[in-house]
């Protein structure tokens, strides 16, 4: 078990034909997610890795059977990308393209309203499921397959949270980037709720930002429902106020977002928050092991 | 990014939003000028990219031709220390001259994204012309909001709402709800992040004005909007962070020591923060993004050595959609380029790490690997 995505999940790339799709579509092949084809309007009928190629999302459905789709379309043309695979009724889609206008979310947000489609991202790493399905840009051999929760705002931060749970041989269920962008798909409570009912996952790692008030909103949800540990680390601490920090959504304004505000309503909710980037690994592997979890999670 | 408010005067005007008379003057001679225009009085109004002008001394009322130029002459090459500039200040190069008001009554009118809704929100409160920070903190039931659906946009009974919620006089409810709704035109139209009245008047006459205005916009939607674009003014804002802007890097100039390129904004806010963990000072943010190409990564190294202030730098990736050999090659590239004569920290890891570290062994440059980002924070500061 895991979440969101299995070796089952079929999955198509959009914009299968660019540099980054492409790459990122035989990484995903290698890794050995089922990836079933892709688009690229005007390139229809073409293939490109022994993978069928469709001018439309609604084709590449019809004709593959995909119940997921991957992003990777220019900003300028991307909440199309993602209006596209919510008409075509996929369950899931994930949104890798960062520089998407923040009107442009809230359009998209609009037009998802009662649709049944999951968005993660935009502006995010991807989703993973440790040996059975990678979607997105992670580098694969950092996971491992495991009973550890990741989610966190950031790409690369993530990366450094995983592989510090590798290295001591902690594996991971599902590892989601939420994105870092005000106006996204999927928040940590739609995640925190996936992994609280998931049977394979033991613990949770979550990992914010300054800025907004997200990790506030987890973590008063997380002391009134989660039934497992949760570990948590913010970045930002150093950040100077009013300047946005690269993600459109990291900026401290008003004394609002900061990190301090954020680690202290985190720890008053019980989640252990640790001190530092290079601590996440560490202090899950601490909080665990107190809970007597060490060694369900330990991966063979 | 930002404009000057004489540029969101102007730029809210084409929308039918009602604001007063007024010119930008670059010399006394201009203000001068502008203030004939307007019939001798004016308001002579500093133009910097910050809040809280007047409080500092950077709004002056003039009666006189003469007092327009005593003014001007006091104001231009100021330097102004506002509550947003930082204690070094900012120094005043421009000046907006427009016509006295009468105002009746001070209001606020705002527009702004609630991240939590994924919607922008129109808010309205009586109390104009003081901060909103500080109304929302100590009487949030003092401010009013209305939630815009994009389907519809604001609709006029909404903006009707909250001009009835404003006790404005019945004849000027028609004209608050024309400008709301004509601000908000402005805000989708421009791909805004905030627009901010503050104060919207009443005048005596009866009518409904921006008396300043304060418009920023996204900078993910820029490329559709060449006009805003063309608004920019260099000199408000750090010459690094405008050459990393045309190179697609994200860099925000700091007052530490150790240069940093990272991947991505978490995990190079985290780097800054671990630095700080270690007792060293970050002398910039830099993300050099996602899809970075060898060049990229050269002006970005180029950047941040430009700082004086830098002593060292720490290169810090996380390779996922980033290529740890284009950032090895990048790297190389550029320390031969400027004769970098600096200690170098480069912790790799990702994608293509193998490659990465192959060709930073093989450059016969003198560079200090490090296996973890903590190890990567102390191996910098103990060098600097």
């Amino acid at each position: 078990m895991s979440i969101l995505v299995n070796k089952d999940t079929r999955v198509i790339t959009q914009g299968i034909t660019g540099s980054a799709g492409l790459f990122h579509t035989q990484q995903a092949l290698a890794y050995g997610t089922k990836v079933v084809g892709g688009t690229t309007p005007g390139k229809g009928g073409t293939t490109v890795e022994g993978l069928p190629v469709f001018n439309t999302v609604e084709q590449a459905v019809r004709e593959t059977g995909a119940n997921a789709s991957v992003i990777y379309v220019p900003p300028a043309f991307a909440a199309d990308a993602i209006m596209e695979a919510v008409a075509a009724e996929l369950d899931l889609v994930i949104c890798i393209t960062e520089g998407i206008p923040v009107l442009d979310m809230v359009k998209v947000k609009r037009f998802m309203e009662g649709r049944h489609t999951r968005l993660i991202g935009p502006n995010c790493p991807g989703v993973i499921t440790p040996g059975e399905c990678k979607i997105g840009i992670m580098p694969g051999y950092i996971h491992m397959p495991g009973k550890v929760g990741v989610v966190s705002r950031s790409g690369t931060l993530t990366y450094e949270a995983v592989y510090q749970l590798t290295v001591r041989g902690i594996g991971q269920s599902t590892a989601v980037g939420i994105g870092g962008d005000p106006v996204n798909g999927t928040n940590f409570v739609d995640v925190l709720k996936m992994f609280n009912d998931d049977p394979n996952t033991e613990a949770v790692i979550m990992i914010g930002e300054i800025g907004g008030t997200a990790e506030e909103e987890a973590a008063e949800w997380i002391k009134a429902n989660m039934k497992k540990p949760v570990v948590g680390f913010i970045a930002g601490a150093t950040a100077p106020p009013g300047r946005r920090m690269g993600h459109a959504g990291a900026i401290v304004s008003g004394g609002a977002g900061t990190a301090e505000s954020k680690i202290k309503t985190m720890e008053a909710c019980g989640i252990r928050v640790a001190p530092t980037p290079s601590e996440m690994g560490a202090t899950l592997y601490s909080v665990i092991e107190e809970r007597g979890l060490l060694e369900v999670c330990k991966s063979k | 990014m930002n404009i000057h408010e004489y540029q969101a005067k102007a730029v809210l005007a084409q929308f039918g939003v009602q604001v007063p008379q007024g010119k930008v003057a670059f010399t006394v001679e201009e203000a001068v000028e502008a203030a004939k225009e307007l019939g001798g009085k004016a308001v002579v109004k500093a133009q910097i990219h910050a809040g809280g002008r007047g409080k500092a001394g950077g709004v002056k009322l003039a009666k006189s031709l003469e007092e327009v130029e005593q003014h001007a002459r006091e104001l231009l090459g100021k330097t102004l220390v506002t509550h947003q500039t930082g204690p070094e200040g900012k120094v005043v190069k421009r000046l907006l001259i427009e016509q006295l008001t009468d105002i009746q009554k001070e209001y606020y009118i705002g527009l702004v994204l609630d991240r939590s809704q994924g919607r922008v929100v129109m808010m309205a409160s009586q109390e104009g012309g003081v901060e909103i920070e500080e109304v929302a903190a100590k009487h949030p039931e003092k401010i009013f909001r209305e939630t815009i659906d994009p389907a519809t946009g604001l609709n006029a009974f909404q903006a009707s709402n909250l001009a009835f919620k404003l006790e404005l006089p019945p004849t000027a409810v028609r004209k608050a709800v024309q400008f709301m709704m004509a601000l908000y035109q402005a805000y989708i139209a421009k791909d805004c992040s905030i627009a901010e009245i503050n104060p919207l008047v009443l005048t005596g006459d009866g009518d409904i004005l921006a008396l300043d205005a304060k418009l920023n916009f996204d900078d993910n939607a820029l490329y559709r909007h060449k006009d805003i674009v063309a608004l920019r003014d260099p000199d408000e804002e750090d010459p690094k962070e405008i050459e990393a802007s045309k190179f697609d890097l994200t860099y925000i100039a700091l007052d530490g020591n150790i240069g940093c390129m990272v991947n991505g904004a978490g995990l190079a806010m985290a780097t800054m923060d671990t630095i700080k963990y270690y007792g060293g000072a970050p002398a910039n943010f830099l993300d050099v993004g996602g899809g970075a190409s060898e060049e990229k990564v050269t002006a970005a190294f180029k950047i941040i050595l430009s700082d004086p202030n830098v002593k060292g730098i720490l290169v810090n990736i996380f390779g996922g959609i980033m290529k740890c050999d284009v950032i090895a090659n990048g790297v190389i590239a550029a320390a031969k380029q400027v004769g970098l004569d600096k200690p170098l920290v480069v912790r790799l890891e990702g994608t293509n790490v193998e490659q990465g570290k192959e060709i930073l062994n093989g450059s016969g440059l003198e560079i200090v690997a490090a296996d973890s980002l903590a190890d990567a924070a102390q191996k910098i500061v103990g060098l600097v």
